[in-house]
C-alpha cells in the first residue's frame, strides 16, 4: 500500500500593498482587461489578486485610428489611443458589475493637465467599491508643449502632488520606462506622495511594412509589451526596488509563474499580466496554479518569504 | 464560449496558397451560428504570439474511432497563407495541437423564409457564407456570387453547388468564370431584382463597392468584417470600425470582435475617412 503523504499545507499567497490585502499577487495590466466584464466569462474574477481596470478619462475618449495594433517578435505595439467610455460612465454602468466581486477593485486613470487628473481622481474617491487608484502617467501635458508627465520629475511631482490632496485612498503611479534614469521619476513619485509604484508601462517602438513603407500603426509610433520586455522590466523593477521604500507592482511580459517569480524575487510585492489576458484568456489562473506548485515544490510556506530574495 | 485545448484533424491545400483545417471542436455543432469566428492559437510555439481570429467554415461530426465512443465533433476553417502565422498553420498535422477560444461575436441574421438572398464573397472572405447556406438554403433561394483576383482565389464553389446554391464565379483576369469584378454580377442581380437580402464578406474595397449598389437599390445589406484583433472578446479595442453616426465629439467605435464580425449596413459608417480621431497620445493603452 502506498503510504499516505502527510497533507499537504498551501502556501500563503496573500500580500500587502498599501495598507490593501490581496488574497495573491496576481492582477491584470490595465487596458488589457477591460473593465473586468470582458473576461468574466473565462475567469473567475474572485480569484484574482485585485482587478485593475482600463485607463478612464474626465471625458470620454474615441481613442486613435485603425490599424491600433499589430505583432512583433514575441510581443505586439499598441496606439490604441486611450479610448475609454469616461470616469462618470464607468461609475455608473461599469462599476456595478465590478461590485459584485469580492476583489479589490483598482481604478486606472489619467489626464492631459494636471486638474484634469485631479478631477478624475476626486471622483473616484467618492466611490466606495474603488480600493486604490492607478495613475498612468506616461500621458503628454498638453499645457506644457506635449511633454510626457511620467519623463520630467518636476511634472511628475507637482501633479502627484495635486492628485494626492484630491484623494485618501491608496495611490499607485504607474511609471513609463522611456526615461533615462527611472531611478529619478520613481523617487520622484514617492516624495509627492505616492503609496505604490507600478511598471513598467509599454516602451515606445515602431514596425514598418515594407512592401507599402508605411508605418504598421495609423498612429506611426504604438507602446510595445508582451515577452519581447520582460528583460527590461525586470531590470527596471531592480532599480526601483533599491531607490524607494514604498511597494513595487512589476509588470512586462508576464506570461507563466516562472516570469511572475523573477519580478517577485527581485522585489515586486505583486504582479500585472497584461498581453497575456489577450493570449490566454485563463493565463492569470495559470499563473496562478503554478505559483502555488512551485512554491509546495520548493518549500515555501509564504510568497512573501520570496519577494525581495535575490542573491546578488 | 469556450477555450479549447485540442488537435488538428486534417490539414490540406485546396488551392494554391489555401489551406483547409478541420480542428476537433467538442459543442460547436450545437453553439456555432454562421458568421461567427474563433481564435485561433498553435500552442507551444512563440512566435506568434496572438491568436489569429477565422471564420468558421463549418461544422459536422466524425465517426468515432471505436463504436462505443461519441462522434468527433468537428469546425474547418479556411486559411490563406499570408504571413508568419499562417506559414506554421499549413506545416500541422493531424494530432498537432492547437487551442481554439470561441465561437465569438455576433452572426448573420437569417432575414425572411421565402425571400431571395444573394451572398457576395471575395476570395477567403467566402468561408463565413457557407454554414449560412446551409441554413438558408431550405426556406429561400439562395445564390452565390463569388469573386477573386484568379481562378486560384475560387474555393469550394462546388460545395456551395452541392447544397443547392446557383453560383456565379467571376475573376479580375477572367481565368475562370466572367472576367470582371464581383459587383459588376450583383448590379445586374439587383437590376433585375432588389426584393432580395444580400450578405457579403472579402476585402474591405469590395464591401464598400457593395454596400454602395445596395444602398442605391435599397436592399439590405450584412457584411462580415476583418479586422486586426489581439483578443476576440472586447478588451484589447484594436479592432474597432466606425458606427453610423461617427463623429469627433460623438465616436461610436464599435469592436468587430463584439458587436460583429456580422454588421447590418446600417450599423456602421460609411465612405468618410476624414473624421480619423486625433489623439493626444497614441503611446499608452
Amino acid at each position: 500500500m502506498i503510504k499516505r503523504r502527510k497533507k499537504i499545507i498551501r502556501p500563503r499567497l496573500s500580500v500587502n500593498i498599501a495598507g490593501m490585502e490581496l488574497r495573491n499577487p496576481v492582477m491584470p495590466a490595465s487596458g488589457t482587461f477591460g473593465y473586468g466584464e470582458e473576461y468574466a466569462p473565462y475567469l473567475d474574477l474572485n480569484s484574482l489578486g485585485a482587478i485593475v481596470t482600463k485607463g478612464l478619462s474626465l471625458h470620454p475618449k474615441a481613442g486613435n485610428r485603425t490599424p491600433r495594433i499589430c505583432e512583433t517578435v514575441s510581443g505586439m505595439l499598441n496606439a490604441i489611443g486611450l479610448q475609454n467610455v469616461g470616469v462618470d460612465v464607468f461609475i455608473k454602468h461599469k462599476m456595478p458589475f465590478l461590485e459584485q466581486f469580492d476583489t479589490p477593485v483598482i481604478v486606472n486613470f489619467f489626464g492631459n493637465t494636471q486638474d484634469e487628473y485631479a478631477a478624475v481622481a476626486e471622483r473616484l474617491d467618492a466611490i466606495s467599491g474603488v480600493r486604490a487608484l492607478e495613475m498612468n502617467i506616461s500621458c503628454p501635458n498638453v499645457k506644457h508643449g506635449g511633454i510626457v508627465f511620467g519623463t520630467d520629475p518636476k511634472a511628475i511631482s507637482s501633479v502627484v502632488r495635486q492628485v494626492r490632496k484630491k484623494t485618501s485612498k491608496p495611490l499607485i503611479v504607474k511609471l513609463t520606462p522611456n526615461v533615462t534614469d527611472i531611478q529619478v521619476t520613481a523617487k520622484a513619485a514617492e516624495d509627492a506622495g505616492a503609496d505604490a509604484l507600478s511598471l513598467i508601462n509599454t516602451l515606445t517602438g515602431m514596425s514598418v511594412d515594407v512592401k507599402t513603407r508605411r508605418p504598421r500603426l495609423a498612429n506611426t509610433i504604438g507602446g510595445l509589451s508582451g515577452p519581447a520586455i520582460r528583460p527590461i522590466a525586470v531590470r527596471l523593477v531592480h532599480q526601483v526596488v533599491q531607490a524607494v521604500s514604498i511597494p513595487v507592482i512589476g509588470i512586462g511580459g508576464i506570461t507563466r509563474a516562472m516570469d511572475a517569480l523573477e519580478f517577485l524575487i527581485v522585489g515586486a510585492k505583486a504582479v500585472q499580466v497584461g498581453t497575456a489576458n489577450f493570449v490566454d484568456p485563463h493565463a492569470m489562473a495559470t499563473i496562478l496554479n503554478e505559483l502555488e506548485d512551485f512554491c509546495l515544490a520548493e518549500g515555501i510556506d509564504d510568497i512573501n518569504d520570496l519577494i525581495g530574495s535575490l542573491e546578488v | 464560449m469556450k477555450n479549447h485545448k485540442t488537435i488538428v484533424l486534417s490539414n490540406q491545400e485546396i488551392s494554391p496558397g489555401y489551406y483547409r483545417m478541420r480542428i476537433l471542436a467538442p459543442d460547436y455543432n450545437k453553439l456555432a451560428r454562421p458568421g461567427q469566428f474563433v481564435m485561433f492559437r498553435v500552442q507551444r510555439s512563440l512566435p506568434p504570439l496572438l491568436r489569429r481570429p477565422f471564420g468558421i467554415f463549418r461544422v459536422g461530426f466524425m465517426p468515432a474511432d471505436c463504436d462505443t465512443m461519441p462522434p468527433k465533433e468537428f469546425i474547418e476553417i479556411i486559411y490563406k497563407v499570408v504571413g508568419s502565422g499562417t506559414e506554421i498553420m499549413q506545416g500541422l498535422h493531424y494530432g498537432d495541437p492547437v487551442e481554439l477560444l470561441g465561437p465569438l461575436g455576433q452572426g448573420f441574421e437569417f432575414g425572411e423564409a421565402d425571400e431571395e438572398k444573394i451572398l457576395v464573397g471575395g476570395g477567403i472572405g467566402l468561408v463565413p457564407l457557407y454554414m449560412l447556406a446551409e441554413k438558408m438554403i431550405d426556406h429561400s433561394k439562395v445564390r452565390l456570387l463569388m469573386g477573386g483576383r484568379t481562378r486560384d482565389d475560387i474555393i469550394t464553389v462546388t460545395e456551395f453547388e452541392r447544397l443547392g446554391v446557383e453560383t456565379y464565379v467571376s475573376t479580375e483576369d477572367g481565368s475562370l468564370g466572367e472576367a470582371g469584378l464581383v459587383t459588376q454580377v450583383l448590379e445586374k442581380k439587383l437590376q433585375e431584382n432588389n426584393q432580395v437580402s444580400v450578405y457579403a464578406c472579402g476585402p474591405m474595397p469590395m464591401i464598400e463597392a457593395v454596400e454602395k449598389i445596395c444602398s442605391a437599390h435599397r436592399t439590405p445589406l450584412q457584411v462580415s468584417l476583418e479586422a486586426l484583433m489581439a483578443c476576440g472578446v472586447g478588451a484589447c479595442l484594436g479592432c474597432v470600425v466606425k458606427g453610423a453616426g461617427h463623429t469627433q465629439e460623438q465616436p461610436s467605435y464599435l469592436c468587430t470582435c463584439k458587436v460583429g464580425p456580422v454588421f447590418h449596413a446600417r450599423q456602421l459608417a460609411w465612405g468618410s475617412d476624414d473624421d480619423a480621431a486625433a489623439s493626444d497620445c497614441g503611446v499608452c493603452r
